[in-house]
């Protein structure tokens, strides 16, 4: 108990004086999954609305692959990512395994299914109402998507938070594919995993209340869209 | 220029059921059409053909200008609109819900700005503009629907059972509102409703669906 109690005071003390390296981590964290959920909104937000509002055929069955994605463990990814990266792989030659780039791009596949569904359910759940008096004010079919769009937007600005959430937790595919390299691909939670193997748990402590914030802050916000979505929702 | 508009043969049938049979009425000249018939005769539908956000099986609505039929594209769908039963208001304020028919239409800044103001100050809700407008009453969603649609000047507007789920006190203020469009706005406005002393009080024509056809009372 006693060991528990001087490693959250060791740990506290760390965070208070957050020292270059421990704030390395910290930023290469935010830095790849936060590129890779910019790349997975890029991707995911048309791609959403292709599935929203275009039939074609199979759709059904996309929506299905999209949805069973969204469960993807993380260690199969970065196991399939390695595949591709490795230098036998098709895309060896770029030289990208053990990269924060090879982090972000396991990263990007882990979180556009998220991104994806739910914003497609954002988009198709938004009544059918407001497609109609958008065209009978005069809206393009292009204006109307924007629209219906739009009226989705807090449920979108969710879906992307919710994929934030999934792929800052994440440890398995990027210590596949990153290598937890110090001061190169190290990143919050390969770097919990490490120290806790080594029995360094003042650092692993920090790091995981530091992460732990993080989500904290990641779930208010998501709390606070959802009930400003929410205004006169009765109606 | 007046729009005219002119409904052709029209067939139409739900779920098997002959709504329309061979039906052809001329909306000529300017003033309130009130509709009227039963629930379920096909007030609605026939509005959302005319509206041109539901095609009929068969037959045609052509739109009328000097005698000649007006193309149906974008152009002429921007010269007509429809107000739903349920308005169905955007989640924002209500300056802004006004302000989409405009802002869609290429229209902005200040003179955007004056014809939102000046057509929610003639539904007497220039002081909720700032209000989202998903909080709004029944009756102000209506007039919210009103202003929303009078503020891209319509040749013609419909208007479908404007006040069905609206308070009495609401019902007065949207039957005032609309006896002043027709000093204010001429134009043809059709409005459906059954509610009979209401029809009487706002038509320049009454007209009735009476078995799939419309007919002047």
């Amino acid at each position: 108990m006693s060991t528990i109690l001087e490693s959250f005071a060791e740990a506290l003390s760390l965070i208070l004086h957050l020292n270059k390296e421990l704030l390395g981590i910290i930023l290469l964290s935010l830095k790849v999954s936060g590129t890779a959920l910019a790349v997975a909104t890029l991707i995911g937000l048309p791609l959403s609305a292709l599935l929203g509002f275009k039939k074609f055929p199979l759709k059904g069955l996309s929506v299905s692959i999209l949805n069973t994605f969204m469960g993807l463990p993380p260690v199969v990814v970065g196991l399939f990512v390695y595949l591709l990266l490795s230098r036998s792989g098709p895309f060896g030659f770029m030289a990208l395994l053990y990269t924060p780039t090879a982090m972000v791009i396991a990263q990007t596949i882990l979180s556009l299914p998220i991104v994806t569904s739910l914003s497609h359910s954002a988009i198709i759940g938004v009544d059918p109402i407001i497609k109609q008096a958008s065209m009978t004010l005069g809206a393009t079919p292009f204006q109307v998507s924007l629209t219906v769009i739009r009226e989705a937007r807090y449920g979108i600005m969710s879906a992307i938070i919710a994929g934030f959430g999934r792929v800052m937790a994440e440890v398995g595919a990027i210590l596949i594919v990153g290598g937890n390299i110090a001061g190169f691909t190290r990143v919050m939670t390969t770097t919990i995993a490490l120290e806790t193997d080594k029995g360094n748990f003042e650092l692993a402590l920090a790091l995981g209340i530091i992460l732990l914030s993080i989500s904290l802050g990641i779930n208010s916000a998501l709390h606070l869209i959802q009930k400003k979505g929410m205004v006169g929702a009765s109606r | 220029m007046m729009l005219g508009l002119k409904t052709s043969n029209i067939w139409k049938s739900y779920n098997g059921n002959q709504i329309f049979r061979d039906c052809s009425f001329s909306f000529a000249e300017q003033g309130v059409y009130i509709l009227t018939g039963p629930n379920g005769c096909g007030k609605s539908t026939f509005l959302r053909i005319c509206a041109l956000i539901e095609t009929p099986d068969r037959g045609e609505v052509s739109y009328l200008s000097n005698g000649n039929v007006v193309q149906t594209d974008l152009g002429l769908r921007r010269r007509i609109t429809l107000v739903l039963p349920k308005v169905g208001v955007f989640n924002t304020t209500v300056f802004k819900n006004v302000a989409y028919g405009l802002r869609i239409r290429g229209i902005k800044g200040k003179e955007g700005e004056e014809r939102v103001n000046r057509a929610l100050e003639f539904v007497d809700m220039g002081h909720k503009s700032a209000q989202n407008a998903r909080t709004l009453s029944s009756g102000e969603t209506q007039r919210l629907g009103i202003a929303r649609a009078l503020v891209t000047e319509p040749e013609v507007l419909f208007l479908d059972e404007p006040t069905a789920s609206v308070d009495q006190k609401n019902t007065q203020i949207i039957e005032d509102i609309i006896l002043q469009m027709k000093d204010k706005h001429p134009s043809i406005v059709i409005i459906t409703t059954h509610d009979k002393a209401q029809a009487e009080r706002l038509a320049d024509y009454l007209l009735l669906i009476r078995e799939g056809k419309i007919v002047s009372i």
